[in-house]
């Protein structure tokens, strides 16, 4: 610590003012500050301040990120043995400690990349606008690789981060100005702008591509069945994956062996990060809970309906495939793009769920339906907090007398 | 009130719609036909050369007829000449050019209720001589056009790796030639073309900064 200290103390005269690196000073503050809690002293009115800042819950919520990362890579080296060697999966140790290897080998660079770029264009903005480097990044670069297929070119993770910080943050004025969720729209731009590498089959199982293994995600399967002539037969075919004894089971689908994007299959990992982000206050209980009951509200809608085969599966297996927990826990609760007012991340959470199932369901295009619910949602949570101040303030002047 | 062709003034005529009073970019009009018909650069050109004939040709219709139309029905007046002038460009252009006429479709024919044109009747050819109304015309269609080329510049460069119509990447770059490179789906969908246009004015702010009351002018 005290090695860290020093070296930061001896460099420091070059970035201060009439040093050599002056320019660069923002880059060394965002160094100092993230190693260190900063010693500034307020110099407004108000006195008294929480002791954690940005950067304490930002590592906060990273920490409740990685059983998912962890999971993420153990599942991607699963799914390439199961599709390739399935004798090489066993119960020991070695053999776990394998997959999440393999895993870990095709998910460091993806990681590497969405940083490397993220924190690179927040550092030029940072310098060039003379203000310090905001901590937003450090989650957003971190959320990116867990909800992009393995598969996915990393120059296309590449373009999506730098579209995603400077059109979906940098413009409107970077960390805690940004209306859409800058996570969701890297995935959101790439999902339109190179659609055969966001969905499909191909994608989701390492090295899938190349060797043309058919890995189809449980919603991809699913989304087959919403279309005109589909025969009783496929559809009997594809629901039995769902049976209790298919690749897609209830069980499999909640601990997270299945294909999908890398952080997002496992629901106990995202559990866990839940619990994480609730016991340190920093997600919201509002929002998590409504977006639940808005999804179970509509997939129970649909398996009562039972028009077709997806909206045969029980609500409960609804929510757990796809990236629905992962987007809830993480991502409806962006601070920033959420709504504010308790009563508004209570409508705002569950119309994410409901919007998310109904989309999925409805549209088989986009198999992924909560990830444009939540960023539909970003848009309009102005809009449901304005009138839920508006009729906070109707109701108190209603009880005012003059 | 004697002033040369090219006095200052009337070369502010055409240059300040080109940047600093751009239809586009600054006054925001014309925003609907600069999403729908940047897909590729020749809609684009076409288009643009389309605007500006009918553009040139209306306003000098209305600022020659300025001192004989009543004033209550002028809108309807302006409205008979750019439907003249654009029903004319539409039978030119199915004549000579059908293929892009089928493309463009309907967007010829709305040019007629480009917010542009009947803004800078009602604003300028109404009050001015035939020679300042010619300028302001071409300058005003020009900086329409020059947007809208350079937003299919890049919309056609990066979702289809052409330029009018010219494969411009090598096939060599693309998954089925041996590369990795693959089209920008959503440059073709029209949120990217606003997101183009919405860089530009960024360009153009930062370079020069527009006090609020400019643009509240307008």
């Amino acid at each position: 610590m005290s090695f860290l200290r020093n070296t930061l103390n001896k460099i420091k005269p070059h970035f201060l003012k009439g040093g050599r690196l002056e320019k660069l000073y923002p880059a060394y503050d965002a160094f100092e500050t993230f190693l260190f809690v900063p010693n500034h002293t307020t110099s407004t009115k108000c006195h008294v301040r929480d002791s954690i800042d940005l950067k304490r819950t930002m590592g906060t919520v990273i920490l409740a990120l990685i059983p998912c990362l962890i999971f993420g890579c153990y599942n991607i080296g699963y799914q390439y043995y199961l599709q390739f060697d399935p004798s090489y999966i066993n119960q020991n140790f070695s053999s776990f400690l394998n997959l999440f290897l393999y895993g870990l080998m095709k998910v460091f660079p993806m990681i590497v990349v969405s940083y490397g770029v993220g924190l690179s264009i927040e550092f030029a903005f940072a310098v060039f606008r003379k203000h310090p480097v905001n901590e937003g990044y450090l989650v957003t670069g971190m959320l990116i690789p867990l909800i992009f297929p393995i598969d996915c070119p990393l120059w296309i993770v590449a373009l999506s981060v730098i579209f995603a910080v400077i059109i979906g943050k940098e413009v409107f004025g970077g960390t805690g100005m940004n209306i859409l969720n800058p996570a969701l729209l890297a995935r959101g731009f790439a999902f339109f702008a190179y659609p055969t590498k966001l969905s499909g089959d191909k994608v989701w199982v390492s090295e899938g591509y190349t060797d043309s293994i058919s890995g189809e995600t449980a919603l991809g399967e699913l989304a087959t069945l919403v279309k005109d002539g589909v025969t009783n037969d496929y559809q009997e075919t594809v629901l039995s994956n769902f049976s209790s004894d298919g690749a897609y089971s209830l069980l499999n689908s909640f601990l997270g062996f299945i294909p999908g994007s890398i952080g997002e299959t496992s629901v106990v990992a995202v559990l866990i990060g839940a619990a994480i982000l609730l016991i340190t206050g920093l997600g919201s209980w509002r929002i998590m809970s409504s977006a639940l009951v808005g999804g179970f509200f509509m997939a129970s809608i649909f398996y009562f309906w039972n028009a077709n085969g997806f909206m045969s599966l029980n609500p409960i297996h609804q929510l757990c495939i796809g990236g629905f927990m992962f987007a809830v826990v993480f991502m409806a609760t962006d601070p920033v793009s959420a709504a504010q007012t308790n009563k508004g991340k209570i409508i705002y959470g569950f119309l994410c769920g409901f919007l998310g199932i109904m989309i999925r369901v409805f549209n088989p295009a986009y198999p992924e339906g909560i990830m444009l619910a939540i960023l539909f949602m970003n848009v309009m949570a102005p809009l449901i907090d304005h009138y839920v101040v508006e009729a906070s303030i109707k109701r108190r002047m209603s009880r005012v007398k003059i | 009130m004697k002033s040369t062709l090219f006095s200052k003034k009337n070369r502010k005529l055409l240059s300040d719609p080109l940047g600093d009073q751009n239809p586009i970019t600054i006054q925001v009009l014309g925003i609907c036909s600069a999403l729908a018909i940047t897909v590729q650069l020749q809609q684009a050109l076409v288009m643009s050369m389309s605007v500006v004939f009918v553009m040139v040709c209306a306003n000098m219709i209305i600022s020659a007829l300025r001192n004989v139309i009543p004033s209550r029905i002028r809108i309807i007046v302006q409205l008979v000449v750019v439907s003249s002038l654009v029903v004319f460009v539409d039978q030119v252009l199915q004549a000579f050019l059908p293929d892009v006429q089928e493309k463009l479709s309907v967007f010829i024919g709305l040019i007629v209720s480009n917010c542009i044109i009947m803004g800078r009747l009602e604003a300028f050819a109404l009050g001015n001589t035939l020679w300042p109304s010619f300028l302001d015309a071409i300058g005003n269609a020009v900086g329409y056009g020059w947007i809208l080329l350079a937003v299919a510049f890049f919309r056609e460069l990066f979702g289809s790796g052409k330029l009018f119509g010219y494969q411009v990447f090598p096939d060599g770059w693309y998954e089925a030639g041996g590369g990795f490179y693959l089209n920008n789906n959503l440059m073709i969908l029209p949120p990217m073309a606003l997101i183009v246009v919405g860089v530009i004015i960024w360009v153009q702010r930062s370079r020069k900064s527009f006090p609020d009351e400019l643009l509240e002018e307008n």
